[in-house]
């Protein structure tokens, strides 16, 4: 087989594998509904334990957004290898004539779109609770967003399907992830929060920071998460 | 089954001997022999062993980097073991610098800790070694073990450097630290430094000698129990 028609196979069954992932769960919204949920009310409880001023908010909303998102994920992300485990689907998943990066790439693909989806919800959440005016910088605050989100949901996808095979999962996985997601933390805060500033400022080396973790992980998920899933 | 341990008692008492030796010497060098520096007087003493653990800390988690793509290379045991021993010996590094440095950091600064590059990534890296040792007491199957933990030891080490400078970018309006700023270490002090890294390496590498000894021998217990096991069920039958 060339090059180019491996490429395109490996494609085909990512987007196999990603439409898997949503029509399982579009069938119960369960992961969806909890996780927005669960990220407005990280949200929430921040404005008791902070009460914050506007100006607070400007300054710290950006904290509060990515703290919520990330809290949120941590726990979104787990279901997308564990829920294969009840009837086993995961070893006839990895029996299929597919590169094993498919499955990874397919869930990495639908964990991101579940998050951009969450956030969807989150944003105009945290717009209106903290009266920090989004809709000017929606363009710019977007492109931040998924950045940030697509690192996300490259880490935590294969640290999900890491966590998922040993004991104490549920514990385990933000434990692994939060760590590594620090420089994502301080890229995208930083970046979110020169949006929300009153002279609203993209500062492009957060972008870059961004990129190249997302690069970084993308590349070693590729090289390195077909081993995670041989049985 | 004995006869697989390369086990050289004599060679590991002179090695240990050599290294008690010259770990012995670097804190006569340190505290005795180096002259006194001009601003932080006794204080300074301790940046010999505070510095040169950190280096060696990196050192040892190269060699964890190393025995996790061996690893998924060449799928030989002996690279986990090599991981294991060297994320052990490496955290132990890691922990002291991370002692050491507020020690140093409340008289001559001012503040136990601080957010900067230096100190934020070392925190993060012991943060991330103290989870892959938790990873790996969680999974029961050896080979999955090694699979799994040596993936996530090329995650951690690929973060390490991201979070370094994401942090430097995030603090930049911090002043480095003032180690080198006044002109530099003078020639006895830079002796007494160059010497004590040399002696943290020796103990470094020794100490992941024996931990990789240790763990060859625990493969060969375990072994031995399944092959018992199997005897025993094999004489009841």
């Amino acid at each position: 087989m060339n090059r180019s028609a491996q490429t395109a196979g490996l494609m085909r069954s990512t987007f196999t594998v990603f439409s898997k992932e949503l029509r399982v769960e579009f069938r119960s919204f369960e992961l969806l509904t909890s996780t927005i949920v669960f990220a407005l009310i990280v949200v929430f409880v921040f404005s008791f334990a902070f009460n914050p001023s506007p100006a607070d908010s400007r300054r710290f909303g950006a904290g509060f957004l990515w703290i919520a998102l990330l809290f949120a994920s941590s726990l979104m992300l787990q279901p997308s290898f564990t829920r294969e485990r009840t009837n086993d689907t995961l070893a006839a998943l990895v029996l299929a004539p597919i590169d094993p990066f498919a499955i990874i790439a397919g869930k990495l693909l639908a964990n991101f779109f579940f998050l951009v989806l969450t956030e969807l919800i989150l944003l105009p959440a945290f717009s209106v609770l903290y009266d920090v005016p989004l809709l000017g910088v929606a363009g710019q605050l977007a492109g931040v967003m998924l950045l940030g989100t697509f690192g996300t949901a490259t880490v935590g996808t294969v640290f999900a399907a890491i966590a998922s095979q040993a004991r104490m999962r549920e514990l385990l996985l933000p434990l692994l992830l939060l760590p590594a997601l620090v420089p994502l933390l301080i890229a995208s805060t930083g970046a979110t929060m020169g949006l929300l500033a009153d002279s609203p400022e993209l500062a492009t080396s957060w972008l870059a920071v961004m990129a190249c973790y997302d690069l970084v992980f993308f590349t070693a998920a590729w090289l390195f998460g077909g081993y995670l899933l041989e049985e | 089954m004995a006869d697989e341990t390369k086990s050289n008692p004599i060679g590991q008492v002179l090695a240990s001997v050599i290294v008690a030796a010259m770990v012995g010497i670097a804190i006569y060098g340190a505290f005795l022999w180096a002259p006194n520096e001009k601003t932080m007087g006794f204080l300074q003493r301790i940046f010999y062993f505070h510095a040169a653990s950190g280096e060696v800390m990196i050192l040892a988690f190269c060699v964890v980097f190393i025995g996790n793509v061996g690893y998924l290379i060449r799928r030989k045991p002996q690279w986990d073991w090599l991981a294991t021993s060297g994320v052990e010996v490496g955290l132990m590094f890691n922990t002291i610098s991370l002692v050491t440095g507020p020690i140093w950091a409340k008289p001559a600064w001012g503040i136990w800790w601080d957010w900067d590059a230096r100190l934020t990534s070392t925190f993060v890296l012991w943060v991330l070694y103290v989870s892959y040792l938790l990873l790996r007491r969680l999974i029961e199957n050896p080979e999955r073990r090694a699979v799994i933990s040596s993936v996530f030891g090329i995650f951690a080490f690929l973060d390490v450097p991201l979070v370094y400078f994401s942090i430097w970018w995030w603090r930049t309006q911090h002043p480095p630290p003032l180690i080198f700023k006044s002109g530099g270490l003078s020639p006895q002090m830079l002796q007494v430094f160059l010497f004590s890294m040399a002696a943290l390496s020796a103990l470094m590498i020794l100490m992941v000698w024996q931990r990789y000894e240790l763990e060859s021998l625990r493969h060969i217990v375990e072994e031995l129990q399944v092959e018992s096991e199997y005897r025993n069920q094999g004489g009841a039958k």
